[in-house]
């Protein structure tokens, strides 16, 4: 029976640059932004790192392929480094890489970059990739908004809302992570936006209008892992540690037979129940204390509060409007503003979203602070809904 | 036993521009085209082609002749989009016909539709044949043409037995009288005088190819219940009844103020009309000028099948639009700056998709044979309960299923925004994202059925090819169930 990643492995620093449209830099001054950050907080020398994962997923507008850009942009020569993509999952999969290692007893120390430049493709929005020699010849083209617009008709579906019910509550989710980025120095999109003013917005992928979907910008985040004795052995008090690492990638399911109805992220849900089992969480709403979730579609954030268990099945609509996942609700969700206002630097939001939690632990997050933030969260979904990778990683005070 | 035509398939793409629209765009410069705009014609969408036409008026036709049993295909056309490329193999492909079956591409005129069933009845050896006409004609901005030409497909089986329409006989003249002329490469159609062409051509050698044909068949003008003309300037049908005798009222609706005039396939779709107009025992001449002049004569019976889906179908099942703009779009008339989401690589992986023809092209998935999963694609193993190799071919272009999650996306490059796309979910259990076009103004939800139709997926503008799949059409309250099995 495997044991799990649960306190095996410590957040020994991290580090987030500036998130937004980074005209003056490239995707290696964003590395080295977030690197220095992180070294200057575990406070050790960059040859003390003895492995690193790259997470970055768009190859045709970030850095190229391979590792070669972080060991470049680092300068780190001869360690071995490891360059991953898994679409929006990129960087909790940099982050697994780095874990794994650890604890794995391969490395005593070990770097997690994740970093993407997506203002240097000339438009907004994803590129659209390619999906295969096979998938190109009958797979429609069509953009991030739409698939995640076919979880809009699927919910709206089953539980027979109103397009008006369904863009209300989208409308406060999005309303919510932008108060929320508003406190948040480091985030691309930092006003407030009225409800009427998202509900207003034009239609991108029906349902879904500007306002539904996230920001697309320059970013990079990254930790450095080690185990807790060798943290504690380096100072460090406080420690915050990983609990869950896990992945769930659809083997064609939803997309291919008729089980599945468009009302919620299957992988999500099985990706859920692993991290709780690993992490020994049996009671999510009530051990968890913040949460950092795919939001790159308000539909997204919706959904996933039910596949996380964290509203009951057609709950969420209700739960967003009474306030719930608020900054001062019960269980805070994208306390930094989440991908609605970092938008989303894909190979980096997973990272991004650790430092998060690992900043709210430190009790470093300023006006944003949260009160007695213990276990987070976070949540990436990576492809479509349905035909996707979720991950989810949760980390704690030790 | 009786040779001739055991059934038919007639196909006009939905959108219908409205002729006024057309000249209205030109009264600045062009009044005189004002004169020109009665009725509409038809229109390609951007993903519609002689191929794509030339597939759904087949699937119509087959459809009413299920245990046909072909050897043969001919696609006649003079705006195919291959010129070194059969375009027919790709209609076989679609229409999931052995490879076995001889394919040819017929071109050169615009008689080459009636031309190609003329020989393929000629030459009959009571075997099964296909004999198809499509059209997607090019006009240039402000020509009459731009007004009068249209879009379409007509299909013929052709066979011994059961037929409905008996085969009579066949008049053919070859003559070097070039009243319209386009040269390999070129885009658009030149003309010569209307009024030379329709007197110094049509009336001086349609009435005598006619009458020389009913004089050998042992007929008289009055022994012609429907006549049709096609490749002629407007009118000129019945003036040529006139001259021969056949009364004007036996003058087959010409189409050119619902289809438009549909060059190769203008002279089948007649044909189509006439089938449809007469009753058993009536003779049916239908002729096509064009260098010269196919006639051909059939006596309509008491057998064969009649499609469920005709030609009155067809014209029916139609979009109105107004918007000279997208007209020209389509047309590729007019290069859109569609930004740089545009600029995509759509280069096909040759290799794969001879690998993946049957999949792609005749929109076959796999059934396992152990769970008994319907799916697309079909992958080595089953998406269900994961058993290698235990697929067997299941046709999915005929089966019956509707939209089960759908979003109209307007950031998405896409000729023709908004692009409908969504899960289809087949009622024998396949599930796969597909394209939804031809959508009428009420929209698609979760729920609406939907057809399928073979479409153009993409062109490579770069290297010049065009890639074909299949797409959903929702289908619409007015009952058009494109095909059926």
């Amino acid at each position: 029976m495997a044991s799990g990643i649960k306190d095996k492995v410590a957040i020994l620093g991290m580090g987030c640059s500036h998130f937004g449209e980074r005209w003056d830099v490239g995707s290696e001054q964003l590395m080295v932004e977030a690197f220095n950050e992180a070294l200057k907080d575990a406070d050790i020398g960059r040859s003390e790192i003895g492995a690193a994962w790259l997470g970055s997923a768009l190859d045709q507008a970030n850095v190229g392929n391979s590792a070669i850009p972080l060991s470049t942009a680092l300068r780190m020569q001869g360690i071995p480094v490891t360059r991953v993509e898994n679409m929006c999952a990129t960087g909790t999969e940099a982050l697994r890489g780095a874990c794994y290692a650890v604890a794995a007893g391969a490395v005593d120390i070990a770097l997690a970059l994740g970093v993407e430049k997506l203002k240097d493709t000339g438009y907004g929005g994803l590129p659209v990739p390619t999906k295969g020699t096979l998938s190109d010849l009958w797979m429609p083209y069509c953009s991030s908004p739409a698939g995640f617009a076919q979880l809009a008709s699927g919910y709206q579906a089953r539980y027979r809302l109103s397009r008006e019910e369904l863009k209300r509550s989208l409308a406060h989710v999005s309303w919510k992570s932008h108060q929320n980025g508003a406190r948040s120095p480091k985030a691309h999109l930092r006003r407030p936006v009225s409800i009427e003013t998202i509900l207003a917005a034009p239609i991108i992928a029906e349902p879904l209008g500007v306002f539904d979907c996230c920001g697309v910008s320059d970013g990079a985040a990254c930790a450095i892992v080690t185990t807790p004795d060798i943290a504690r052995g380096l100072g460090k008090r406080d420690l915050v540690t990983v609990k869950a690492l896990q992945i769930s990638a659809s083997s064609g399911r939803e997309s291919g037979i008729s089980e599945w109805d468009g009302s919620c992220v299957p992988n999500t849900r099985l990706a859920a129940r692993a991290a709780y089992r690993e992490a020994g969480i049996t009671d999510p709403r009530r051990e968890l204390t913040q949460l950092e979730v795919h939001d790159c579609f308000s539909i997204t954030e919706l959904v996933t509060m039910e596949d996380l268990g964290l509203s009951e099945p057609g709950g969420a609509v209700a739960d967003v409007l009474d306030g719930k996942f608020d900054a001062d609700g019960a269980l805070p969700c994208q306390t930094d503003g989440g991908l609605k206002c970092f938008g989303h630097p894909v190979g980096a939001s997973g990272l991004r979203m650790v430092y998060e939690h690992y900043v709210q632990m430190m009790g470093r997050a300023g006006e944003r602070q949260i009160k007695a933030p213990r276990l987070g969260l976070s949540h990436n979904l990576g492809g479509v809904p349905y035909n996707g990778v979720a991950a989810i990683s949760i980390v704690g005070l030790l | 036993m009786a040779i001739g035509i055991k059934t038919y398939g007639a196909f006009v793409p939905q959108l219908r521009m409205a002729k006024a629209a057309i000249a209205d765009a030109h009264a600045w410069a062009l009044p005189h085209l004002k004169a020109l705009a009665r009725g509409e014609r038809a229109l390609c969408s951007w993903d519609e082609d002689a191929i794509t036409m030339a597939v759904q008026a087949s699937r119509q036709c087959l459809a009413a002749a299920p245990s046909a049993r072909l050897t043969g295909l001919k696609l006649a056309s003079t705006t195919s989009p291959f010129a070194d490329l059969q375009n027919a193999t790709i209609v076989s492909a679609a229409l999931r016909l052995p490879a076995e079956v001889p394919c040819q591409d017929v071109s050169g005129s615009t008689r080459a539709g009636l031309s190609a069933l003329a020989e393929t009845l000629r030459c009959a050896d009571g075997e099964d044949q296909l004999v198809v006409a499509s059209e997607r004609r090019h006009a240039r901005p402000g020509s009459a043409q731009e007004l009068s030409y249209g879009a379409g497909a007509a299909a013929f089986l052709t066979g011994q037995g059961d037929v409905l329409a008996r085969y009579l006989g066949a008049q053919s003249v070859s003559l070097a009288f070039v009243d319209h002329f386009r040269e390999s490469g070129e885009r658009y159609d030149y003309f010569g005088e209307e009024r030379w062409i329709r007197d110094e051509g049509v009336l001086r050698l349609v009435p005598e190819v006619v009458g020389a044909l009913l004089k050998r068949l042992g007929l008289t003008a009055e022994g012609v219940s429907w006549f049709g003309l096609a490749g002629a300037p407007g009118g000129s049908d019945k003036l040529v009844a006139k001259t021969l005798g056949i009364a004007t009222e036996r003058v087959v609706p010409d189409l050119r103020d619902t289809v438009g005039d549909t060059g190769a396939a203008h002279a089948l779709l007649l044909l189509t009309s006439a089938l449809e107009c007469g009753k058993p025992g009536d003779v049916v001449v239908v002729a096509a000028f064009g260098l010269g002049c196919e006639v051909l004569a059939f006596e309509i019976t008491d057998g064969g099948r009649r499609p469920t889906f005709r030609l009155a179908d067809t014209l029916a099942d139609r979009r109105a639009e107004t918007s000279y703009g997208k007209m020209l779009s389509f047309a590729g008339e007019l290069q859109l700056d569609w930004g740089p989401r545009s600029e995509v690589q759509i280069k096909a992986a040759l290799t794969q998709q001879y690998r993946s023809a049957q999949q792609i092209l005749g929109f076959i998935g796999g059934r396992c044979a152990t769970c008994r999963q319907v799916q697309f694609p079909s992958l080595p193993t089953c998406v269900s309960c994961a058993a290698t190799d235990t697929q067997a071919a299941f046709p999915l272009a005929d089966e019956p299923a509707r939209i089960a999650t759908v979003s109209a996306d307007w950031l998405q490059y896409y000729p023709a925004p908004p692009l409908y796309v969504g899960l289809v979910q087949f009622d024998a259990g396949a599930r796969l994202l597909m394209e939804i076009v031809d959508v009428p103004t009420v929209g698609v939800k979760v729920g609406t059925p939907v057809r399928f139709a073979f479409r153009l997926k993409a062109h490579d503008d770069l290297r010049h090819y065009t890639r074909y799949f299949w797409k959903a059409i929702p289908v619409s309250s007015r009952g058009t169930t494109a095909s059926h099995t």
